[in-house]
């Protein structure tokens, strides 16, 4: 595993070193976050991108994927794109993980007339009123993750909540959708910090406050801290919890092991969804890496996909931007999630499904789909969007 | 009640944990006059190496000696390759080289170990939770980390205070050239010194795997903090580091839990929330910039 690592890293800095392909290649610029606690999820998406590169194009068009770290530094992102869309003439931007960094950098892709399709991060803010006809999702609308888990938590019968997240857009986000189809009472409302990793003090809280059930937004490295001092602490067990994906990916799981047997996670995806497209991409996935398939990677995988049925549309032509933003808005791929379509706001509308933690077939715990908790969902600020 | 001694547990946890940190950086600041800025990549160091050996060998002892011999190997190679070329240099070269090492650290544990996290299991005799006193569960693993923490204040006390290495090095921090123009060889002290310092911070990395995720640039979120105690206490202090780190580690955790509740007492749910968490991130700047005002070279002075 670890020389693998080692191998992926010497030949990613060689596909960085590389020189320019042939001519008519098409640059899309991949900024994401590869360094840090949350260098995983940058990663994830990346490889997942990659899976559904042949031999380097996508759709028949050659493509050359300009990879920069933001280092989760909304300052970093807005660099570099900057750097990419005057020094590079990119056109095609995707790859940002987090909302902060997508705050400070999506708007400067925009003015520049580029396109911006989002593999992860979609703060509210370029739902409603700010969206833009050159920026389209791929992901999610951030709301409603946390929409489906407070149906969720609704659905499984739960009358009172104690509800975590950290102290940024994507935070506050996650607890407005979770409370907005959520209809028991909050008892407890905590934010935390971004990159907090000690969170003793919030255990105290929460067993003082003894809820029906903890709902928690920590994604990443904090997830997994969290998720550990949860056991710790003795909660685990005592406190059903409710969570959306990024609470719980295919490494948090890996990580926590069977602590997290009995967890309600809900998501848009799951490794077990029966669809050719999922299955194909699960089965690459096994094949290329030896580590945990997360959603951030199905999202990357499925990003692709949507750029390869544009580029395929437009015969690889970035030029004529308004062809690829038409080409970009029919969506026409087989995503992994099964149905997928673009709302008014060209964020997705699709449908959600309540996981649990069960024990897999190999003994170790995983997601399996139990149910549907929101069928052909949008968000919740798609009226507001006037393009 | 049982939820305030908890929160105090909490914050004397975190202070311990901080203290273990900033004994090592104020002492190498204070002796030697070096801003190392690596000193949370050695942190890092401590945790990965004690957590891989204690994956492969199943022993938390094992593990343990790994790390604080790890860190102290890597800490004395530091000084030996790179700071001992930077004491005649200003601070600004320091803090470039000593972050350049931080990436150094960074990439190559990126490489050698990947950016998923380690993890480590709680070891199975400091695993569970234990009722101090009426309701009072808190879990072991915490405790011992008060207890390890304590332990290594008691022994730095007993060896600054009553050995002659102490004596070198308290007057090392008190006057440097005093101590040099007296013919002792003030080379082998500073590398004993790093080397003190790192062992302490690889031992607060290895005792933080268990609870925290063991990942790149874990040394950084603690490198601040650590600097705010040092500041706060007085550089090259360790009684200085000690009232701070456990002055910090409380203030943050009690902050933390208690302003949002206090501060919707006077205004609406979310808003006091967010507001709450906002100022209690803020908190222990507040105190230093006050400890600043007030007592300028901090709260113990080491230096005349």
């Amino acid at each position: 595993m670890k020389l693998k690592t080692f191998c992926a890293a010497v030949a990613l800095s060689a596909v960085a070193a590389a020189p320019a392909f042939a001519q008519d290649s098409v640059k899309i610029g991949f900024i994401t976050t590869l360094s840090g606690p949350a260098g995983y999820l940058g990663q994830d998406i990346l490889d997942g991108f990659k899976l559904a590169m042949k031999d380097g194009s996508l759709g028949g068009v050659p493509v050359e994927l300009m990879v920069e770290d933001d280092g989760l530094k909304p300052a970093n992102g807005r660099q570099t794109a900057d750097r990419l869309l005057y020094d590079e003439d990119v056109k095609l931007f995707t790859g940002i993980v987090f909302s902060n960094v997508a705050g400070a950098t999506v708007p400067d892709i925009l003015d520049a007339d580029a396109i911006y399709i989002s593999p992860n991060a979609a703060p509210s803010n370029f739902a409603g009123e700010g969206c833009n006809e050159n920026y389209f999702v791929v992901a999610w609308q951030n709301d409603s993750l946390h929409e489906s888990a407070g149906q969720n938590a609704s659905n499984l019968g739960y009358k009172t909540a104690f509800v975590l997240a950290p102290n940024y857009q994507a935070g506050k986000d996650a607890i407005t959708g979770f409370k907005r189809f959520f209809d028991g009472e909050i008892v407890g409302e905590v934010y935390t910090q971004l990159g907090q990793t000690d969170f003793a003090a919030e255990m105290a809280q929460i067993r003082d406050a003894n809820p029906d059930v903890v709902f928690q937004f920590e994604p990443g490295g904090m997830g997994i801290a969290f998720m550990r001092q949860y056991q710790q602490a003795g909660l685990l067990g005592n406190i059903p919890m409710v969570v959306a994906e990024p609470s719980m990916d295919g490494v948090i799981l890996n990580a926590l092991g069977d602590a997290a047997l009995g967890i309600n996670v809900s998501s848009h995806w799951n490794s077990d969804f029966d669809n050719d497209a999922n299955k194909a991409f699960v089965e690459a996935w096994k094949e290329t890496y030896d580590r945990p398939i997360t959603y951030y990677a199905s999202q990357g995988y499925d990003t692709a996909n949507l750029i390869a049925s544009a580029l395929e549309a437009t015969d690889g032509d970035v030029e004529d931007v308004s062809a690829l933003r038409e080409a970009l808005a029919k969506a026409d791929f087989a995503s992994v999630r099964g149905d997928f379509k673009f709302g008014p706001n060209q964020h997705p509308i699709q449908n959600w499904y309540a996981l649990k933690v069960v024990e897999g077939d190999d003994g170790k715990p995983a997601l399996k789909t139990v149910g549907t908790v929101f069928e052909d969902h949008g968000d919740a600020y798609s009226d507001q969007c006037q393009m | 009640m049982t939820l305030f001694v908890e929160q105090l547990l909490n914050g004397l946890q975190l202070g311990v944990m901080l203290f273990l940190m900033a004994a090592g950086l104020t002492l190498i600041f204070g002796i030697m006059g070096v801003i190392n800025l690596a000193h949370g990549s050695i942190y890092m160091v401590g945790a990965y190496v004690g957590c891989y050996v204690f994956l492969q060998t199943g022993s938390f002892l094992t593990g343990f000696a790994a790390a604080i011999a790890g860190a102290a190997v890597t800490g004395i190679l530091i000084e030996f390759v790179v700071i001992r070329r930077l004491y005649q240099r200003d601070h600004l070269d320091q803090v470039l080289a000593t972050f350049a090492l931080i990436l150094l650290f960074n990439q190559g544990v990126t490489m050698v170990f990947g950016l998923q996290p380690l993890f480590v299991a709680m070891p199975s005799f400091l695993s569970g939770s234990v009722e101090l006193f009426g309701g009072l569960i808190y879990p072991v693993y915490r405790l011992a980390i008060i207890a390890v923490g304590l332990l290594v204040a008691l022994g730095l006390y007993l060896l600054i205070n009553h050995t002659r290495i102490g004596m070198l090095v308290r007057a090392g921090s008190t006057n440097r050239e005093m101590v040099r123009a007296l013919g002792v060889r003030v080379g082998l002290l500073y590398t004993l010194v790093f080397g003190l310092g790192a062992l302490l911070a690889g031992l607060a990395g290895f005792m933080a795997g268990p609870i925290l995720a063991v990942q790149v640039g874990m040394g950084e979120q603690i490198l601040i903090t650590t600097f705010v105690v040092v500041v706060i206490g007085g550089v090259g202090s360790i009684r200085g580091a000690f009232v701070a780190s456990l002055l910090v580690g409380v203030v943050d955790t009690l902050l933390r839990s208690y302003l949002p509740g206090l501060l919707r007492q006077v205004m609406v749910g979310p808003e006091a929330d967010a507001l709450g968490a906002g100022i209690s991130s803020m908190g222990i700047y507040l105190i230093m910039a006050i400890v600043l005002l007030i007592r300028p070279k901090g709260l113990f002075p080491a230096h005349g």
